[in-house]
């Protein structure tokens, strides 16, 4: 080994886990050529907390409130996953009010999922003013939370089988306010970063992943969209009345990093769309299905997902006819999602590494889990 | 105190009885059968033993050695082209002790398959990374938590506990509370993380 650093062609990098673009826990070895990056190692876990064996040992209504800390910026989505897992073992199904308000409450939650991911990942790149726009915009969303259930950002919202609470008053006029603004603002956003020439040029061609690919590694969500397929499991499989709403899938051709964000911003524009005819399909009538006290679906097994703002969302639930779950299995989409990491950053410099992981959209929690 | 506990005990042995009969001790799956399964029961006659649904959900039961070939032909004859998942479910009393499970899905049929295999503990399974990327990851994270070895993996290894860790706490005999002790002292400096 009398390589000299001149010699050595390759150089290893560590990046993380305490660095503020790894967006929590999350350890990248890079080997390097120069400022070439010919490889990536990820090493996660670091916030495992053996979320699947804590249902192992919890009753099925006293594991919901678990599934809120996997995916913590989207903690609605994961409660409707597994609540909608438990009900297909149960057999039953939300009343029509309470699917209408999981459709509202989810879609509000994919917004602020959505800018959480903005503001961090313009932040990542350099751009600091779109983090403080888009937290005004989350705040409207999470104080509707906390009037709806008291909780801001682990909210188990739901309940196998429908919801707990009804909604307060004033809730209606409240998200159709939130409605009215979001549309300009998004367009603020828009007017900072979609033409900019900068933001253009640092995502352009950066993290590309076709179709091919995504399907290769089992990539879904914005990642599979903005390579051009036009796939969401709200329409391939709707759930919870979505065949109802009328809204697009967003779609982009290149698969690269400004393909992922404007897939994203458009998807923002489509979910308050949702929300809107939600609102207006709201009707009295009953919010709660008729669950048994105690929760013991009859022995057997069943896999649920649902379009997370992250990708593929599923639950794998194995009932052994007890009031505990035998077994349960969370796909997430973040830990899939981050493994395309390395297709992703090879050929890339060191800086794009950045830009790369915060497209990806991970969030730490529901890696590890 | 003594008296809380009889008060718990004395009705236990009334309701395990009633119960007992209504809750069958199997899944109550029913035969499946179609276009795809008559295809995949002609190229692998011997190896599926069973084709089923549940809650409208089809799965098939197949020996642990044709998995990947049947995965693969799936993925090549039949457009099965995305890797849902790949999880591991333990019985430590049968002994064919663990349930393999994958998922696959079909972007042009809109459907989805599980594949269940059953093999024993200490036994091999080939790896399916040759046909699906995505199960480098995932068989990494089954590895972890249940000590099941995939044949020719990448790089088979840890995933989500540190690499020199004892024991696989999905396992059904690991504790909720149990721990590496040993790991703990040695890496946190503290007798026990409980």
């Amino acid at each position: 080994m009398a390589q000299t650093f001149l010699d050595s062609t390759e150089l290893v990098l560590n990046m993380g886990p305490q660095h503020p673009s790894t967006h929590g826990v999350l350890r990248v070895i890079l080997k390097l050529d120069g400022e070439k990056i010919i490889g990536t190692e990820c090493v996660v876990g670091y916030l495992h907390r053996g979320v699947e064996k804590i249902a192992e040992n919890r009753t099925y209504a006293q594991f919901a409130p678990y599934v809120d800390r996997m995916d913590y910026v989207a903690s609605v989505s994961n409660g409707l996953g597994y609540c909608l897992a438990v009900e297909k073992l149960l057999n039953v199904e939300a009343p029509p009010r309470a699917q209408v308000v999981r459709v509202i409450l989810t879609e509000l939650n994919r917004i602020a999922s959505h800018l959480i991911w903005l503001g961090t990942h313009a932040l990542d790149i350099g751009a600091i003013t779109p983090l403080f726009y888009v937290m005004r915009e989350r705040e409207d969303i999470l104080n509707i939370y906390e009037k709806y259930c008291g909780a801001r950002l682990t909210t188990h919202a739901f309940r196998i089988g429908g919801l707990q609470y009804e909604l307060y008053d004033g809730f209606e006029e409240e998200v159709k306010r939130f409605c009215d603004i979001f549309g300009p603002r998004a367009d603020e956003y828009e007017e900072l970063l979609t033409g900019n020439r900068m933001w253009v040029a640092r995502l352009t061609n950066v993290g590309v992943l076709n179709a091919e690919d995504c399907k290769a590694y089992g990539v879904t969500g914005p990642l599979l969209r903005a390579a051009g397929v036009k796939w969401d499991l709200r329409k391939a499989q709707p759930y919870s009345g979505y065949q109802h709403y009328d809204f697009e899938i967003p779609t982009r051709a290149n698969g690269d990093t400004y393909d992922r964000y404007v897939v994203r911003m458009q998807e923002m524009r489509q979910s308050v769309r949702i929300v809107r005819q939600a609102v207006d399909r709201l009707e009295p009538g009953p919010i709660m299905a008729k669950v048994p006290k105690v929760i013991k679906p009859p022995v057997g097994e069943a896999y649920v997902s649902i379009e997370a703002p992250k990708g593929e969302l599923g639950y794998y639930v194995v009932s052994d006819g007890s009031t505990q779950p035998y077994r349960v299995r969370v796909r997430p989409p973040s830990f899939i999602n981050l493994q395309a990491l390395d297709k992703m950053a090879r050929g890339a410099l060191v800086a794009d590494v950045v830009a790369i992981v915060g497209t990806i959209d991970i969030v730490l929690g529901e890696v590890d889990r | 105190m003594a008296d809380q506990q009889n008060a718990e005990a004395k009705p236990k042995p009334a309701a395990v009885p009633p119960a007992a009969p209504k809750a069958p001790a199997s899944m109550a799956a029913t035969p499946w059968e179609g276009e795809l399964t008559r295809r995949l029961a002609e190229q692998f006659p011997d190896q599926i033993t069973e084709f089923s649904t549940y809650l409208g959900q089809g799965f098939l039961i197949s020996k642990p050695a044709a998995v990947v070939s049947i995965i693969e032909f799936l993925k090549l004859e039949a457009g099965f082209d995305y890797l849902v998942d790949l999880t591991a479910v333990d019985y430590p009393d049968r002994p064919e002790r663990f349930d393999l499970v994958y998922i696959l899905y079909s972007f042009a049929r809109n459907e989805r398959i599980r594949i269940k295999t059953r093999i024993a503990g200490g036994e091999k399974i080939e790896s399916v990374v040759g046909v699906h990327l995505t199960a480098n990851w995932l068989e990494r994270e089954v590895y972890d938590m249940f000590g099941i070895e995939f044949a020719n993996h990448p790089d088979l290894k840890r995933i989500l506990m540190p690499d020199d860790w004892q024991g696989h706490p999905l396992r059904k005999d690991y504790g909720i509370l149990q721990m590496d002790n040993r790991w703990v002292k040695e890496n946190l400096g503290i007798e026990s993380g409980q």
